[in-house]
């Protein structure tokens, strides 16, 4: 069978917020009913806390990290990987190594990590 | 117990500041968390100026800072264990006997936040703000008033880089040696932003801003202090050390600039320039092959500084060095200071000839006054105007502006 992404675009919002839970229950409500064909998924915390990399001159080049998602429309959304790194210079580094950094940009973006339930 | 002579409250308030900023540097090695521990050496600051106002300062009083702080941080842990029914790693941290403080834990506690406040991934206006509050333990008023921006917008930056630092896992560590220099470029260039913040204001009432210069000094002093071995530390202090000699000369009696060549040399500080030459040497030696930008901008500083009067500069000397950070750091204003050097060095149609090949500054108003200033003095009055004019028509602090309005006015019209 196919695989396919489904990215979720809403307000920049904190899902850990108290003020969040409604919709959590229903975001639970949808993993149990496609429990069968998810393989894999997370809420990311806000844009305030994402960096976007870039390496200046392509491959080896001078790594250009800044504050903020990647705001521009030049290049699309074409792709992504799920890193479990030590830290975010850790994630800034292995971002660098990525080609999209070389030619486009790599946003960087912490996934929330829920407590057990 | 011992009571001080006269404790009078601006010294106590300073010394709380002094030792509360070493005492959260530790703090957050010992909790791994900004937050927690910004509000447990807040709490104990607070507890500190109260009971040291009435019984006297202690023997210790880091330490007794520091004890506070990490009962404070226990309380404020279990509080929010209980919220949420876990225990946190800081808690064992908290918990074990006080590891002896040596220099050297001090020394990275502080480096470590230094890095931390700095980190590229936060915008630099925020890194500014951040130092400014937790380096240097301005409140966020302070900061506001100090950066000329609203406090709560200041509240906002400060909120938003703690989340970030929190949240994204920003490391608190030192940056390993191969990436030091990338990253001691960035800390540097916020002290010495900071430092320009407060030396390019014009001399005014606020006291704020000046403050801003004797922080960015005194990072600059801490950052060469913890790593002697590096030149961009060097350089940066002595490169802050040499312009801020210049501190009571900048300005006339009615606060109006004074440009370098009529500053009154002997009220430069002889102390600051003599440190700020030796440091010089000392960086130079240890980059004899790649200059540091700060430590090339340092010592063309000297050149001035060295110079009995501006026409007794060695012009050559001061050529040569921007040559040398051209190759380094080549940026049109670096070619717009070299081109005024060449000027005084090969005289006014030369510095002119090498002015008009500079592209990229037509909306820079001191390229503008550059040349007027030059074609002034190879008698092109007219064009020296016109010059004069395409520079007042830019924007421009004020102070700037009515400099320009009196050369303008000193020049005939013919």
């Amino acid at each position: 069978m196919p695989h396919y992404v489904a990215f979720t675009y809403t307000e920049d919002l904190d899902w850990t917020a108290p003020e969040q839970a409604d919709v959590m229950v229903e975001y639970d409500e949808f993993g149990k009913a496609a429990a069968a064909i998810i393989r894999g998924g997370a809420a990311l915390y806000p844009t305030t806390t994402a960096t976007t990399v870039r390496v200046q001159g392509g491959k080896g080049g001078d790594v250009l990290s800044t504050d903020g998602p990647y705001a521009e429309t030049k290049e699309v959304l074409s792709g992504f990987y799920l890193l479990e790194c030590t830290d975010l210079d850790h994630a800034i580094a292995t971002a660098a190594e990525l080609p999209a950094a070389w030619h486009g940009a790599v946003e960087v973006r912490p996934i929330i990590t829920f407590p057990e339930r | 117990m011992t009571r001080p002579p006269d404790p009078t409250r601006a010294a106590l308030v300073r010394l709380v500041r002094d030792e509360g900023r070493r005492v959260l540097a530790t703090l957050v090695r010992l909790t791994g968390d900004l937050q927690l521990a910004e509000d447990a050496v807040q709490d104990a600051t607070v507890r500190a100026l109260e009971s040291w106002s009435s019984t006297g300062v202690p023997a210790e009083p880091r330490g007794w800072l520091t004890l506070t702080a990490r009962r404070r941080a226990i309380d404020l842990i279990r509080r929010e264990a209980v919220r949420t029914g876990k225990e946190t790693a800081a808690m064992f941290l908290l918990d074990q006997d006080d590891p002896p403080e040596t220099p050297q834990t001090l020394r990275d506690d502080q480096l470590r936040l230094m890095f931390v406040c700095c980190h590229p991934s936060l915008s630099l206006e925020t890194q500014v703000a951040f130092a400014l509050r937790t380096l240097c333990g301005l409140s966020t008023s302070e900061v506001g008033l100090a950066l000329l921006v609203p406090e709560t917008t200041i509240a906002k930056r400060l909120t938003r880089a703690r989340q970030k630092i929190r949240m994204a896992a920003i490391p608190y560590r030192v940056p390993e040696d191969h990436e030091l220099p990338d990253r001691l470029a960035g800390v540097a260039a916020v002290v010495y932003l900071l430092f320009n913040e407060g030396y390019s204001a014009s001399a005014g009432d606020d006291p704020l801003r000046p403050a801003l210069v004797v922080e960015a000094t005194r990072l600059a002093r801490l950052l060469s202090e913890l790593m002697p071995g590096e030149p961009a530390a060097l350089g940066l202090l002595a490169l802050v050390l040499l312009q801020d000699s210049r501190r009571d000369t900048r300005h006339d009696q009615d606060r109006r600039p004074v440009l370098l060549a009529d500053q009154d040399r002997g009220r430069w500080r002889r102390s600051l320039i003599e440190e700020g030459v030796i440091l010089v040497g000392h960086a130079l030696r240890r980059c004899p092959e790649r200059p540091d930008p700060y430590v090339i901008q340092a010592a063309i500083a000297a050149c001035h500084a060295l110079a009995p009067t501006w026409e007794e500069t060695d012009w050559d000397a001061v050529v040569s060095w921007y040559d040398v950070l051209l190759a380094v750091h080549d940026t049109p204003v670096v070619r717009l200071n070299r081109a005024v050097a060449v000027g005084e060095l090969r005289g006014p149609a030369a510095g002119l000839t090498e002015l008009d090949c500079i592209p990229g500054l037509a909306d820079y108003p001191l390229w503008h006054a550059a040349r007027a200033e030059l074609l002034f003095r190879v008698h092109r009055a007219a064009d020296a105007r016109t010059a004069f004019v395409a520079a007042l028509q830019l924007p421009q602090n004020s102070a700037q502006q009515a400099h320009l309005e009196r050369r303008l006015a000193t020049i005939p019209t013919c």
